[in-house]
């Protein structure tokens, strides 16, 4: 058995109203790709952060090496050999490569040689077959280059454990693909990677051992070998769950929207849509995918009014709505859930009758000349609340109070009640626990089935291949393809996803 | 001839208006790329001014006056990089405060040091130096060579500034930290320490160009003298796009609206002098108002960093 490098034992990690890491115990043996397996919220990147000196843990004790350590700061950490790519990446893009690299670094003389340090990068990139421009500016790069950076910066810094946190989910299939050879040969030369995940085809294909956490608790480590997706998923959530699809095909109605060749800019001036065009028919699900930032949420904002259409037509209901007014758009049958709740979808410091009411308030019976008539307010609102499921001590409870599984479900009660005709559903599951996820899904193929026509935006392609009935993808403020689910592979949309259009691909497989 | 002397006297003019910007705008420069909008500049380099002329006073040098201006100033950096760093209160409500308090201090501490009405006491200001040699050149020497210390040294702060922004591990940090804290923090920098370092030098030079004002353009302190010459600075490292070599460019040109007021006032042209004194402000203002191409403030501008 090989060297134990880390041990971390009984981590408490008490945040206010929050135990996000109870006693967990976790061994990683030198060598090994080592997956932190879990759920949203399970206390992943809790634990990691502690382990990076981020968080300085409530109790339990740190091991490297079979020595104590008190990692109190990531300076301490880096120190210790340990290198961390966050989920959000810890990159300045108003500063080069290479000013990026030695950021910070203890070795830094006080007038920088940076032509020396760009040597070195461009030698050791080299010896992981990889390239990189010293002098270029962080912003230019791609996502997929971005996560290049962050972990030779790790291994600039002479990390020997390198921690990888939810390292795919920015890139498209072939870039995960070309992670995990970058990560087999670290690995091969005794580094030691630290994976962690919740998307259980990748765990089983890069993993050695897998350490699963549920609620803040670890549960259990097993072996790759010894293992498979299904018992995996059912240490993760507690339960089976069943990871088949089951609808049927759909009986599709008359088209809810029409976008044709629509363009907008971004907030930075550059153009995000690009031609846009797409349709979605009354009683199916569309999933949009594609890497986040490929215009899924200017497309968005363009559709319910929110962006400037600069060229182009976006019809909805059979009903113009080039540039409408958001209100009129709504009145047109259209629900919104957006992707960032908190943003868009509600408002914390408003309790949940008001935060139900902030689409309708204005019509009667809600309102009469201007005035709110609480009574039927109330009432309304203590009915949706209890249709959807909101867990709630009372309707005059702050929506920020909620937790986040209780706020989707209070969006949701806001957007469904009015029997939409089209939905537009972005990220509905995100960051919510498996329970919340599972709700939300049915509701969601329960307004199918009542003949809405669904938007799904998501960047989880697991997620738009179990919901869609069709998928789109979206690549530069175009899209590349659309292809019915039952057709549909991981390796035709992921070189969709990286900017191949459908014809391309159809030309070369005949 | 004629035409080259005034030309020449312009330009030192202008370089005389452009000092207190330009040595505000050194330490300025490094308190903004740490994204820190440090708006009571204005009072700092007030309190600056006065206790200028109280050192001279006190210690019978223009020196020393200088150097307490810039101690006196960075005690009111510290109250505003506590409140802003630590307490995380919102930097632009502390600034207001900060230049509220440096009006009402120096006011009251001069009336309490010199006294109302009375004639100003003969103190020690800094005086022309004509740079052997070079002062005699013919244009040139009249244009550049015959300034007070302190314009020579506003020049020569601006390579030196610049290096370390640029070419130092102390500038990286400070550029770093003014753009993504939460990166910094993730490779071991003390964002907290970093920002408090910045302000203080803002602190100390927004002393230094409130002595320059008190000691440099005049020999004495009247109230309210600063004149938004703070603002201006501030203005300055925004139309200067954050670098030392712009925040010359942009004193130079707000100096030489404030040089053509002057000029234009005492040519007596039929334009009322409210217009005239005018000028500069008005100049700010467009700058500002991004008509000279976009100046790009550090992502983290004017927020507090919040570790979690």
């Amino acid at each position: 058995m090989a060297e134990n490098i880390l041990e971390m034992k009984n981590i408490v990690k008490q945040f206010p109203g929050v135990l996000a890491n109870d006693h967990v115990t976790f061994t990683v043996e030198k060598g090994e790709v080592h997956t932190l397996l879990g759920e949203n919220g399970a206390g992943k990147s809790t634990l990691m952060n502690i382990l990076y000196g981020l968080y300085s843990p409530t109790s339990g004790e740190i091991w490297l090496h079979g020595e104590k350590v008190d990692i109190h700061s990531p300076r301490v950490a880096i120190e210790h050999g340990i290198g961390m790519v966050h989920q959000h990446f810890m990159l300045i893009p108003a500063l080069t490569v290479i000013e990026n690299v030695v950021l910070g670094m203890a070795q830094n003389k006080q007038i920088l040689d940076l032509d020396k340090a760009a040597d070195e990068i461009v030698a050791l990139a080299k010896k992981y077959n990889m390239k990189v421009e010293p002098y270029q500016m962080v912003e230019n790069l791609t996502v997929g280059e971005q996560q290049r950076l962050e972990i030779l910066k790790a291994l600039y810094r002479g990390a020997d454990l390198l921690i990888l946190d939810e390292p795919t989910a920015v890139l498209t299939p072939q870039e995960v693909d070309e992670l995990f050879k970058m990560i087999r040969l670290l690995t091969s030369e005794g580094h030691t990677v630290i994976f962690i995940s919740h998307k259980l085809n990748e765990v089983m294909t890069i993993s050695n051992r897998i350490t699963v956490l549920r609620g803040g608790k670890s549960c259990e480590t097993v072996l790759k070998g010894n293992t498979d997706k299904h018992q995996l998923a059912k240490l993760m959530v507690g339960r089976e769950i069943d990871l088949q699809r089951v609808e049927g095909l759909p009986d599709l109605g008359e088209i809810v929207l029409e976008m044709k060749k629509v363009e907008c800019m971004s907030d930075k001036g550059v153009k995000a849509l690009k031609g846009l065009s797409l349709e979605v028919r009354k009683g199916e699900i569309l999933g949009i995918a594609g890497v986040d930032g490929n215009g899924q949420d200017e497309m968005l904002e363009c559709i319910s009014g929110l962006r400037k259409v600069t060229s182009g037509t976006i019809t909805i209901a059979g009903t113009d709505s080039t540039n409408e007014h958001p209100r009129n758009i709504l009145a047109r049958g259209v629900a919104h859930i957006p992707a960032d709740r908190h943003k868009r979808g509600m408002i914390s410091q408003m309790s949940i009758k008001e935060n139900l009411m902030l689409i309708d308030y204005y019509k009667e019976p809600f309102s009469k000349n201007h005035l709110l008539d609480w009574k039927v307010i109330e009432d309304a609102s203590k009915r949706m609340v209890k249709a959807f499921n909101v867990k709630t001590p009372s309707i005059e409870t702050m929506g920020g109070s909620l937790s986040g599984g209780n706020q989707q479900k209070m969006v949701l009660a806001r957007e469904l009640d009015r029997d939409p005709e089209f939905l537009i559903a972005a990220h509905p599951v995100r960051g919510l626990d498996i329970g919340a996820t599972e709700y939300v899904r049915e509701r969601l193929l329960e307004e199918r089935k009542k003949g809405a026509g669904i938007l799904l935006v998501s960047t989880e392609l697991e997620e738009i291949m179990t919901l869609s009935d069709r998928i789109a993808v979206i690549y530069e403020g175009e899209i590349m393809g659309v292809v019915d689910v039952y057709d549909a592979t991981v390796a035709e949309l992921g070189l969709m996803m990286a900017g191949s259009r459908k014809v391309e691909l159809d030309a070369t497989t005949y | 001839m004629e035409i080259l002397t005034s030309i020449a006297s312009f330009i030192a003019a202008d370089f005389r208006t452009a000092t207190p910007l330009i040595l505000a705008g050194m330490g300025l420069v490094f308190s903004s790329r740490a994204g820190i909008v440090n708006i009571g500049v204005e009072g700092m380099m007030l309190v600056g001014a006065l206790a200028g002329v109280a050192g001279s006073w006190w210690f019978g040098s223009a020196w020393y006056g200088a150097l307490f201006a810039m101690a006196m100033a960075s005690i009111i950096s510290l109250i505003f990089a506590y409140l802003s760093v630590t307490v995380k209160a919102d930097q632009i409500v502390i600034g207001a405060a900060i230049n509220i308090l440096g009006l009402g201090l120096t006011t009251t501490f001069a009336r309490t040091l010199f006294g109302l009405n009375t004639a100003p006491p003969a103190i020690d200001s800094f005086s022309i130096i004509a740079i052997p040699v070079l002062s005699q050149i013919p244009f040139i020497g009249q244009a550049f060579f015959r300034q007070n210390a302190l314009v020579y040294l506003a020049i020569i702060l601006v390579p030196i500034a610049s290096f370390i922004m640029f070419k130092t591990d102390i500038g990286l940090k400070v550029r770093a930290v003014g753009e993504h804290p939460k990166a910094c923090d993730t490779v071991g920098i003390n964002v907290y320490l970093v920002r408090y370092i910045t302000i203080l030098v803002s602190g100390l030079f927004s002393g230094l160009a409130g002595a320059y004002v008190s000691l440099g353009l005049l020999s004495f302190f009247t109230e309210n003298m600063v004149a938004g010459r703070g603002f201006m600075a501030l203005a300055a490292v925004v139309f200067g796009k954050y670098s030392p070599k712009g925040i010359l460019l942009a004193g130079l040109v707000f100096g030489a609206a404030e040089a053509i007021q002057f000029r234009l006032q005492a040519a007596g042209t039929a334009i009322p002098f409210q217009f005239l004194l005018m000028l500069p402000y008005a100049l700010t203002i467009f700058a500002l108002a991004g008509f000279v191409g976009k100046s790009r403030a550090p992502a983290a501008n004017a927020q507090p960093y919040e570790k979690d």
